[in-house]
């Protein structure tokens, strides 16, 4: 009998100090789930991750989903406010829509350590809607053309500054050689908004086209369409490689590292790769310039950033937060830098970063992404007026949508499916549509 | 000529063999190459081989919990399915009324659906009942989805056993589970056997439910490949590396079972 009471007060005794261990262990750390894309920049991220749960007691999951699978698990989860993640990696393009119908958690009290003046106003206004902050980048990036010196220099050939389009074609039918898989172009071919229509947007706002007139009218049919999807498919058929419409960053990135493009228009972050000898066979060959234009200069470069935002689902905004100042901060950069190198450094997102003479020495294409990502006007995107922003892209939920559908049209043109002008009707009718059934135009 | 036959089967044999393990092979290389010799072209047959992938992953991603929740998915939805199905499928092979053709016609449409026309019902009800990112939701679905397979499958094999043998065990005075238990199952065991073989193997590549219904807890080997997906870089041979220890516990199940899976297949085939 006393051997039982005995048992009852040590288990009594461990069961209080369990629950007072573990009641003091859940008042000082948590766990917060991520959710993001697979980029060298988050895989960094992950493996510096652990410094900062050390340094605070809290714990991350990640959970690493492909782009689009993340965009819908991130839409599902917050519309039906399931609340599994506390971060979510998302672009330039949702954080505004998502801001404004409050899914997103304001990040406008930031302490003045985290030197949100530091990033650039670009980047800090593509991720705020009605004045509050609702992401914070981890890089931004901006279009410009990457070249073959050697190739250019061996055709006694000089790339101007700011090239126009004439010249980019007549550089490419130079350069070409199908008989050594050389090609004089290559651009994004894969149907989908944030694939060929990311390129062919910049591609029409510089010649003069835009998506809607001030009144939400879709002007796919207008001739600056005609002749921007026009150039952009003869170019492709001419000096473009074989199979582009499979292609799209990724594919183009794999055939410029491993020299058969002459030339290629596209994200400035592919710069990294491409001077990183152990991944590219171009890296004492590659040259980059400005993105080309035509009529306007409005629009002829893109700007992406991908941010980290908190969901307003999420139950740990404050230990979110703590991780987001910590992830996005300066000093973060220089961890990044001191610890993998500083061609690695997550770009585009703060000046103190190309002021820096480790990072400038390391990456010699850092001042064009600077200037490409500071001119990129996304309030400004065509030449005409539009009522929409963002430049590969109109920054309204309908334009996943759209942006897809256009552009699968535009694929088949370029497999020689449709015609130029059945493509545009198409996709006018399409486009108009959709407008239509959405509200925006009667 | 029947030399010639059988000699012509066997090259044609060999050639479809070669065909459809193409792609595994070149997995298998492409995981072992860096990531610009995995996107060369023309493709690299020859190179240095290079552990790195494998290496990568093992430091940044827990394969042994994705390995794990795979294994205890397919595993319990498998066992799940059967419970079910093969009380389902005996009585409709030897007690059939006057629906039971219909009523496996239907269970065998419902595996047209396609799976996202009921994601949004699915996920509210996982939320609801606070089995989103848990084993137990994906052990619930696999095993619905594969029920109508399971009880074809079954039925297929139970309708080639001997009636009176049957009944001879109940005129014996077996009531119906010690019939199926002792007398059924064990003459049917490769057809039991190759139906839980293909339910497990179904279970393993299950993908979208995958994706959808789970975050970091319960996450199989599917959602593993897919994270090696990158929206921008290369990614082929980290993806090719992780695929191959994905699809590698699988493939060793399946070779190890092979005679009992093809012996299962061929049930009844020959009488």
């Amino acid at each position: 009998m006393k051997r039982h009471s005995a048992a009852r007060v040590i288990s009594g005794m461990a069961l209080t100090v369990g629950m007072l261990a573990g009641s003091a262990f859940a008042a000082t750390a948590a766990t917060i789930t991520i959710a993001t894309v697979n980029n060298s920049q988050m895989v960094e991220m992950q493996k510096l991750s652990p410094i900062w749960e050390k340094k605070t007691g809290n714990k991350i999951n990640w959970v690493v989903l492909e782009e689009n699978v993340l965009r819908q698990r991130a839409t599902t989860d917050i519309s039906t406010k399931s609340g599994q993640f506390d971060i979510l990696t998302i672009g330039s393009y949702e954080t505004p829509i998502w801001g404004k119908q409050n899914w997103l958690v304001a990040l406008d009290d930031f302490p003045a350590s985290y030197d949100m003046a530091d990033v650039f106003p670009s980047v800090r206004q593509a991720l705020t809607e009605s004045g509050h902050l609702y992401a914070v980048p981890f890089y931004a990036e901006s279009s410009f053309t990457f070249y073959r010196k050697d190739l250019f220099d061996k055709a006694g050939l000089t790339m101007p500054t700011q090239p126009k389009y004439s010249q980019i074609k007549a550089f490419a039918d130079k350069f070409t050689d199908r008989a050594h898989q050389q090609y004089g172009i290559c651009l994004r071919g894969k149907p989908g908004w944030g694939e060929n229509m990311a390129y062919l947007d910049t591609l029409v706002n510089t010649s003069g086209g835009r998506w809607f007139d001030e009144k939400w009218q879709a002007r796919l049919d207008s001739k600056a369409w005609h002749d921007a999807l026009t150039f952009y498919i003869d170019l492709m058929r001419r000096d473009g490689p074989p199979g582009a419409n499979s292609n799209g960053f990724n594919e183009n990135q794999a055939l410029f590292a491993t020299g058969h493009c002459a030339m290629w228009i596209d994200a400035t972050s592919g710069a990294g790769l491409l001077y990183d000898k152990s991944q590219s066979q171009v890296a004492d060959k590659v040259a980059f310039t400005a993105a080309p234009i035509d009529k306007t200069p409005n629009g002829s470069h893109w700007f992406w950033a991908w941010a980290m935002a908190i969901p307003s689902t999420s139950k740990n905004v404050a230990v979110a937060k703590s991780f987001l100042q910590w992830s996005t901060s300066r000093e973060y950069i220089e961890l990044v830098g001191n610890t993998d190198g500083w061609t690695v450094v997550p770009p585009g997102t703060r000046a103190s970063t190309y002021a820096n003479a480790n990072y400038i020495k390391a990456a010699p294409f850092a001042s064009y992404v600077k200037t490409a990502i500071m001119t990129a006007d996304l309030d400004h995107p065509t030449l005409k007026k539009v009522p929409y922003t963002g430049i590969q892209y109109v920054a309204i939920p309908e334009f996943q949508a759209i942006g897809t559908t256009v552009g699968q049209m535009v694929a088949a043109a370029l497999t020689g499916q449709m015609t130029v002008a059945q493509t545009l009707k198409q996709a006018q009718a399409s486009v108009t549509s959709t407008m239509e059934q959405s509200g925006y135009t009667q | 000529m029947s030399g010639v036959k059988t000699w012509l089967a066997g090259g044609v044999a060999w050639l479809i063999a070669i065909v459809n393990f193409f792609p595994i092979f070149w997995m298998l290389l492409a995981s072992l190459k860096t990531e610009v010799e995995a996107v060369q072209t023309p493709p690299l047959f020859i190179f240095h081989p290079t552990l790195a992938n494998y290496r990568d992953i093992f430091a940044l991603q827990g394969y042994a919990g994705y390995a794990f929740n795979s294994i205890a998915i397919s595993v319990l939805a498998t066992l799940l399915m059967l419970l079910v199905a093969v009380p389902a499928a005996f009585a409709m092979a030897f007690y059939p009324g006057r629906y039971t053709r219909d009523i496996l016609l239907w269970m065998l449409s419902t595996k047209m659906l396609p799976a996202v026309g009921v994601l949004v019902p699915i996920y509210l009800l996982s939320r609801d009942l606070g089995l989103l990112d848990t084993r137990t939701a994906l052990v619930i679905i696999d095993f619905l989805s594969n029920l109508p397979i399971g009880v074809w499958m079954l039925f297929t094999f139970f309708r080639e056993t001997p009636k009176d043998i049957i009944e001879a065990s109940r005129i014996d005075g077996a009531n119906v589970g010690q019939t199926i238990l002792y007398v059924l199952l064990p003459l049917v065991a490769p057809g039991i056997a190759s139906t839980a073989l293909l339910s497990v193997i179904l279970c393993w590549n299950e993908a979208f439910w995958s994706l959808n219904l789970t975050a970091h807890n319960a996450a199989p080997l599917t959602a593993f490949i897919a994270s090696f997906s990158a929206p921008q870089g290369l990614f082929w041979a980290r993806l090719s590396a992780a695929s191959v220890l994905a699809i590698a516990p699988i493939l060793a199940f399946g070779w190890i079972s092979q005679r009992q899976l093809v012996r299962g297949l061929t049930f009844g085939a020959v009488k």
